[in-house]
C-alpha cells in the first residue's frame, strides 16, 4: 500500500502492544514496587491511548474506515459462526469444478432459527490468506453459494450471508470459469429464493464479489464496514491516474455505513464496540446475533410469494428514491 | 508509408493529408478505408475488423428503417453522491454526445419481427453503468414481458459507473432481477457482447441472456485493464477477449456483423415457433 499508515490505525497498534506488554508484566510472578509503579504508569497511559482512540474513531474519516475494514484482526465469517451458529455444518463444492476457500457455505442454527449460512472468508496467517485467496471468490464459490441457497429454499430455510471480499478474482482462471456469468446467476437466483435472507456486511463491500451474495429483504452493516462499487486505490487511478488519491476517493465514493445507510444500500447499521469490531470480538457477534434474530424474526411470519415481490420491488428502487 | 500497405485501390498519401471525415485508419491491419466503402457495417474488407458502431449506426443495421420507437428516455441522471466533477460530466457528455444517457432503449422490427431492444452508447461516460441504465434496462425488461417481446441488448461498456458508487452497484442486482422475471415470462433475452464490454455489466445482464452472442474479437471480462493493474498482478492479453469466452464456454456463438441481424432474427422465428421454411 502506497499510503501512509493512518494515525488511527497507529493508535490501534500502540495500543494493542502496550496491551500485551502489561498482560505480560501482570503474569510476572514476583513483582517489585519498582515494577509495579511501571504498570501503574502503563495502565494510564493505555487508558489515556484508549480515551485517544474513542476520540479518534469518532472523527475516523472514509479512507481510515477503509483501513478499519480491513483490519487483519477483524472478525471474519468463520468467526461469527463460531459465536453464535449452533450445529454448524460446513458443505463443500460447487458440484462442477471445486471447492472455493474465499466462500464458505454451511447449515445450522441462530436461536433457535434455522439458517444456511453463506459467506466470503479471509485468512490470517500467510498460508490461510493463499487458500482462502484473500477473501476473493472465484466462480465457484459463487456457484457454492447458489448451490447452499438453493438448498436452503427446497427445506424452506432462511438464508444468512456474510459479506466481506475486497472484490471477486478477476485473474486468468476466474475468467476461464466464468466469474462474470458466476455472480449474475448468483443474483438473479437471490431474487428467485422464497425464504428470507438476511445479509450483513461485515468487512468490505468490495463491489460485484460483495453484490454476488449481497441481496437480501434485510441489510445490516457494521459500523466500520465499507461498502463500495470500486476500491478507492482503483477509482484513484482510472480517474487521476494516482493512487496516492484513494483517501480522497474513499471520502467521495460514500463508502461508509452512514453512507450506506443514507442513500438506502442497506437497512440498518449495527454499531461496533468502542474500539471497533477486533477489540472485542464476542461483544460484536452478540449485537449482529440480536440484529440476525431480530431480521428472521420479522420476516419470518411472510410467504415466498410475498418475499420475493417485495425483494424485487426494494432492489427495483435502488437510486430513485 | 510503404504503398503495398495501402492496398491497390487506396491512394499514397501520409497519415497527415488523409481527411479523418472521408477515410479511416483500420487500426489492425493499417489500410486506409474508404468510409463509403464500409458503411454501413463498418467491417474492415481487408482483415475483417469491426470498428465501434454508434446507436445510431446499430439500430441502422440491426432494425428496419423507421420502426424504432425509444422508451424511458425522460428518465435522467442526478448526481446523488456529488462526486467530485460529477455533474459537469454529465452535461458535457450529453452535450457531446447528442444523447441522454449510456443506453438507448425502446422497441421496433427485425426482419419482421416486433422486439425490444438496448443499445449501450461508449460515447457516453464510457457507457458505465448508473442508475439511469440500471432503470432503462430494468424498463426495457419488464414492458417487454408485458407486451410479450423478445429483447436484444447490445452491451458496450467500461463498467459500473465509480461516479454514483453504491447506487451504481446496485443496478446489478436490479437488471439480474429484471432478467429473471423476463424469463419466467417466457421470453427470448439475447444479449450481444460488443467492443468492448466489462465490469458491472458483464457480472449483471450481459451474461444471462438466454443466448448470448459476441462480436468476433471484442474485449470483454470481469474487471477492466485499470483496475487489474491496481492489484499488481497481470493477466495474459487475450484471456479477455470473445474469443476466449467462447472457447471457455462463457459465449454460445461468435457472429460478425455481416451475418448478426439473421442470427437475431433466426433465434426470435425459433423462439416464437414460426419461421420454418
Amino acid at each position: 500500500m502506497s499510503q501512509r499508515e493512518p494515525p488511527l490505525l497507529r493508535l490501534v497498534g500502540e495500543l494493542t502492544q502496550l496491551t500485551a506488554h502489561l498482560n505480560r508484566l501482570r503474569e510476572a510472578p514476583v513483582v517489585s514496587d519498582e515494577e509495579a509503579s511501571d504498570i501503574a504508569r502503563l495502565q494510564a497511559q493505555a487508558e489515556g491511548l484508549r480515551a485517544e482512540l474513542g476520540q479518534a474513531f469518532g472523527r475516523a474519516s472514509a479512507w481510515e474506515r477503509v483501513q478499519l475494514a480491513r483490519h487483519e484482526q477483524r472478525p471474519y465469517t468463520l468467526d461469527y459462526v463460531e459465536a453464535f451458529v449452533g450445529q454448524f455444518t460446513e458443505l463443500h463444492g460447487d458440484r462442477a469444478y471445486g471447492d472455493d476457500g474465499a466462500v464458505v457455505a454451511g447449515l445450522g442454527w441462530v436461536r433457535g432459527h434455522r439458517v444456511a449460512v453463506i459467506g466470503h472468508q479471509k485468512g490470517r496467517t500467510a498460508r490461510e490468506r493463499r487458500e482462502r485467496n484473500f477473501g476473493m471468490p472465484r466462480p465457484e464459490g459463487f456457484r457454492k453459494a447458489v448451490r447452499v441457497m438453493r438448498l436452503a429454499d427446497k427445506f424452506g430455510c432462511p438464508v444468512l450471508s456474510f459479506v466481506d471480499t475486497p472484490g471477486a478474482d478477476c485473474l486468468e482462471e476466474a475468467e476461464s470459469r466464468g466469474i462474470s456469468e458466476a455472480i449474475a446467476v448468483s443474483q438473479r437466483t437471490m431474487f428467485e429464493l422464497g425464504v428470507p435472507i438476511v445479509v450483513v456486511v461485515i468487512g468490505e463491500g468490495g463491489s460485484g464479489g460483495a453484490i454476488g451474495i449481497g441481496i437480501g429483504d434485510r441489510v445490516l452493516m457494521l459500523q466500520h464496514a465499507y461498502y463500495s462499487v470500486i476500491t478507492p486505490e482503483a477509482c484513484a487511478a482510472i480517474l487521476w491516474r494516482s493512487e496516492e488519491r484513494a483517501a480522497e476517493m474513499a471520502t467521495a465514493l460514500c463508502l461508509t455505513a452512514e453512507e450506506a445507510l443514507r442513500l438506502g444500500a442497506v437497512d440498518t447499521v449495527i454499531e461496533e464496540p468502542p474500539l471497533g469490531a477486533h477489540s472485542d470480538p464476542l461483544e460484536t457477534a452478540r449485537r449482529i446475533e440480536e440484529a440476525v434474530v431480530g431480521a428472521l424474526e420479522e420476516l419470518g411470519g411472510r410467504g415466498p410469494g410475498e418475499l420475493r415481490q417485495s425483494r424485487y420491488e426494494k432492489f427495483r428502487r435502488m437510486g430513485c428514491r | 508509408m510503404p504503398k503495398s500497405r495501402l492496398g491497390d485501390s487506396a491512394p499514397v498519401r501520409s497519415n497527415d493529408d488523409v481527411p479523418a471525415d472521408l477515410w479511416e485508419e483500420c487500426p489492425r491491419c493499417k489500410q486506409f478505408l474508404y468510409r463509403e466503402d464500409i458503411r454501413p457495417l463498418r467491417v474492415c474488407d481487408k482483415c475483417g475488423y469491426h470498428f465501434r458502431l454508434s446507436v445510431q449506426e446499430r439500430l441502422a443495421v440491426t432494425l428496419e428503417e423507421g420502426t424504432f420507437e425509444p422508451w424511458g428516455e425522460e428518465i435522467e441522471a442526478r448526481d446523488p453522491l456529488s462526486f467530485p466533477e460529477y455533474a459537469g460530466k454529465l452535461v458535457q457528455h450529453r452535450e457531446r454526445s447528442g444523447a441522454s444517457e449510456a443506453i438507448l432503449v425502446g422497441r421496433g422490427r427485425l426482419e419482421g419481427s416486433d422486439v425490444a431492444i438496448g443499445v449501450m452508447n461508449l460515447a457516453f461516460i464510457g457507457g458505465s453503468m448508473g442508475v439511469v441504465v440500471g432503470e432503462r434496462v430494468a424498463l426495457l425488461m419488464e414492458r417487454a414481458a408485458e407486451l410479450s417481446l423478445p429483447v436484444i441488448v447490445f452491451c458496450a461498456s467500461g463498467g459500473a459507473r465509480m461516479q454514483e458508487s453504491i447506487i451504481s452497484l446496485m443496478q446489478m442486482p436490479k437488471t439480474c432481477a429484471a432478467a429473471g422475471r423476463l424469463g419466467q415470462a417466457g421470453m427470448l433475452y439475447v444479449s450481444v457482447l460488443t467492443d468492448p464490454t466489462y465490469g458491472g455489466v458483464t457480472a449483471s445482464y450481459a451474461f444471462l441472456g438466454d443466448v448470448v452472442v459476441a462480436e468476433p474479437s471484442a474485449a470483454m471480462g470481469f474487471a477492466g485493464p485499470r483496475v487489474i493493474e491496481v492489484t499488481r498482478l497481470r493477466i495474459q492479453p487475450g484471456v479477455q477477449t470473445a474469443e476466449f469466452q467462447y472457447e471457455h464456454g462463457m459465449v454460445d456463438l461468435l457472429v460478425p456483423r455481416s451475418q448478426m441481424r439473421a442470427t437475431l432474427a433466426g433465434l426470435i422465428r425459433w423462439a416464437r415457433g414460426v419461421g420454418e421454411p
